[in-house]
């Protein structure tokens, strides 16, 4: 077990990712990223069972096609963090932006506040691997669209109202989305349908509560004790029926 | 032929016409249909003649004379530093960027499995392996039994993002982010389920018999700019040792594009034409959308060269290109290499039928079904696919001997070398070539 800090104050993002590499490669455990101020491309293509901690905003792309380390950012961070990554965990003490979670393949992420529109956008899933996505706070519009798979859970823990934003998992065709609370109609997006999740449907996020819970020091009864809804695919063929052939 | 018992022929209506229309009265669908654009449009290549050597500058035995068709893809740099050491040593001080090294200009272009089968896959990158070119593995990742082959592989991200993950970009020898496709500019694309069988499933990492869904913009681009973080991101991800090529279709002012695309970071632009194939694709688009590559090759090589900029990009060609005088035309336009698709898959057998979205080729090669893929051996396959480019690159020396050029850098660019055939001075222009006589 190694730790080391790297600071980054003024690092282009190449010789900083450079610099990551070979302390993995060298057996490094732990890295300490200080002075981070929107350098994209953090651990992109990194693999390795790494941990990566994060003083101030990693720009966008942080930890695309990711394989296995865990990076904890404490602050918030830009656009598409966990952008097609394959394994490993992210955990934003903060908001995240737009496409947070685009096209996971697989791994966790953990967003403590808001992220921005088209979370979990085409997030997909294959056998072992089902990417999550944990949303402390809430989502703009197009949440979960296009899905072909995984799961995201959203809280909104400063609101009780319903979710309205438009597009919600418009052309789901694999996977699942948890509100709490409710979710006005007009919200469903085209291919997806809602109801309110069962309690055996609730224990199976379970994990996920109390994993959110522990990062962030939250109470998770709250959180337990909240009902759902749930989003899922009305066919896992949206668009099978759209053409005829020549 | 019209036997007496039809409905009388009209050239308006005409009978694929009115079965479209009975189909759509029918169904009130989107009209699919399969392979490359069947619309009746003049095509551009057979209006552009090329030129020969006689008496004045001779022309040159390729038998006897060594021919240079080895081509370079990706960046290069606009100039080159030396330093010259004490023993009049000299070393190059510019940092070359990576390219990729062709015996022959000629590469085969993204056609993914899934869309074709396995067979086909192996057939193809075989023969490429062989020749010393490249193949796209289109976006359907990429199959454990092409690995051998994987140095002469090109993988494609799109906006699916199927069986992407390190492995896969770590194991093309070039990356190549698709925006747009000839055959259906604009749109994605969908594999439907059928297709959609257990191996399929591994290699695009999706479950079994679900659709495979490409939307149509990629959901991290809605610009130049954020075409360049994806470009650099992948760039990253695989440590700047591969080149990074972005397609689109051609389409109206894709020379603009092209000219952003050179600015993002990418080594490479890939254009495709309208008559571009497609497994399946609505016939609205396929038949209607976008322009032919011939006006676009030249009009982005055009603007790059006028913005000085033609070397941070090669100009790969494709979208109809039927044999060696379309890559040799292509060529004189402004474009660097071309892909093949449909035309690699007629050496195998192919027989453009034109209903590949139905999963029954009977060649094997469209098809999911084991017992027609088994139909398709991979080594003859592979076998005739090289010798079709064997026999493409022998006669593409032959008309650079004939026209007195000696090298493929000297053809590329090289408008002198075409005449226009009864093409409008519009469209000279736009080739920026002479008409026959002039």
């Amino acid at each position: 077990m190694s730790h080391i800090t790297i600071d980054a104050a003024g690092v282009h993002y190449t010789p900083l990712n450079k610099q990551i590499r070979q302390a993995v490669r060298d057996g490094v455990s732990e890295i300490t990223l200080q002075n981070i101020m929107g350098q994209r491309f953090i651990a992109d293509g990194l693999t390795g069972k790494v941990k990566i901690v994060i003083h101030g905003v990693p720009g966008g792309d942080l930890g695309m096609f990711m394989k296995g380390p865990t990076i904890e950012v404490l602050g918030n961070a830009d656009h598409a963090p966990g952008n097609t990554m394959d394994e490993g965990t992210i955990i934003i003490h903060g908001a995240s932006g737009d496409a947070t979670g685009h096209s996971m393949r697989g791994g966790k992420i953990f967003v403590r506040d808001d992220i921005g529109y088209r979370g979990g956008i085409h997030m997909k899933q294959f056998q072992g691997k089902r990417p999550v996505l944990v949303i402390g706070g809430t989502a703009k519009a197009f949440l979960g669209e296009y899905m072909a798979g995984g799961l995201v859970i959203m809280f909104r823990m400063q609101d009780e109202a319903s979710y309205a934003e438009m597009g919600l998992a418009s052309g789901i065709h694999g996977g699942e989305i948890f509100i709490r609370g409710t979710v006005e109609d007009w919200t469903l997006g085209i291919g997806s349908t809602a109801t309110t999740a069962t309690k055996e449907e609730i224990e199976k996020i379970q994990p996920y509560i109390n994993e959110f819970s522990e990062y962030y020091g939250i109470d998770s009864q709250k959180l337990l004790n909240s009902s759902y809804t749930r989003i899922t695919p009305v066919s896992n063929r949206p668009f099978a029926g759209k053409y005829t052939w020549e | 032929m019209e036997r007496p018992c039809d409905y009388r022929s009209h050239p308006v209506w005409t009978t694929p016409i009115k079965e479209n229309i009975f189909k759509q009265a029918e169904s009130g669908k989107i009209l699919f249909g399969g392979m490359g654009n069947a619309a009746q449009y003049p095509i551009l290549f057979d209006h552009l003649v090329l030129d020969a050597c006689q008496v004045t500058n001779p022309s040159i035995d390729p038998l006897r004379e060594p021919m240079e068709l080895r081509t370079y893809i990706g960046k290069k740099p606009k100039q080159l530093e030396f330093t010259q050491g004490a023993n009049n040593d000299t070393s190059l001080v510019t940092k070359l960027t990576p390219n990729l090294q062709l015996e022959t200009p000629i590469m085969i272009g993204h056609m993914s499995y899934g869309a074709i089968s396995l067979n086909a896959h192996k057939a193809m990158a075989k023969a490429v392996s062989e020749v010393g070119t490249f193949m796209g593995t289109g976006e359907g990742g990429l199959h454990e039994a092409l690995y051998p082959y994987q140095n002469n592989m090109i993988v494609q991200v799109a906006s699916g993002r199927f069986g992407e993950d390190v492995n896969y970009l770590e194991r093309g020898a070039a990356i190549e982010i698709k925006i747009g496709q000839g055959a259906k500019p604009g749109i994605g694309g969908h594999l439907p389920g059928e297709k959609v069988c257990f191996d399929v499933s591994c290699t695009r990492m999706i479950p079994e018999g679900s659709d495979a869904i490409s939307p149509a913009p990629h959901h991290d681009i809605y610009s130049i700019e954020d075409l360049k973080q994806l470009v650099l991101s992948l760039k990253e991800a695989t440590e700047w040792k591969k080149p990074v090529f972005v397609k689109i279709a051609a389409v109206h002012n894709v020379a603009a594009i092209a000219a952003g695309i050179a600015r993002s970071g990418a080594d490479a632009v890939v254009i495709d034409g309208f008559r571009g194939g497609t497994g399946a694709s609505p016939l609205v688009f396929r038949d209607h959308v976008g322009i032919p590559i011939e006006a676009a090759v030249a009009a982005v090589d055009t603007k790059l060269r006028k913005q000085g900029i033609r070397n941070e990009v090669s100009i790969i060609a494709s979208g109809g290109i039927r044999q060696s005088a379309d890559i040799a035309k292509t060529i004189c336009l402004g474009a660097d290499a071309v892909y093949i698709g449909t035309a690699a898959l007629i050496a195998m057998g192919c027989r453009v039928c034109g209903t590949c979205y139905r999963g029954l080729c009977t060649w094997g090669i469209a098809t999911q079904r084991p017992d027609l893929v088994a139909r398709l051996n991979p080594d003859e396959a592979a076998a005739n696919v090289k010798n079709l480019l064997d026999a493409w690159t022998l006669e593409l020396a032959e008309l650079m001997g004939a026209a007195g050029i000696n090298s493929i850098e000297s053809l590329r660019g090289n408008r002198d070398r075409l005449r226009g055939y009864m093409l409008d001075q519009t469209l000279l222009d736009v080739l920026d070539v002479k008409s026959i006589g002039a």
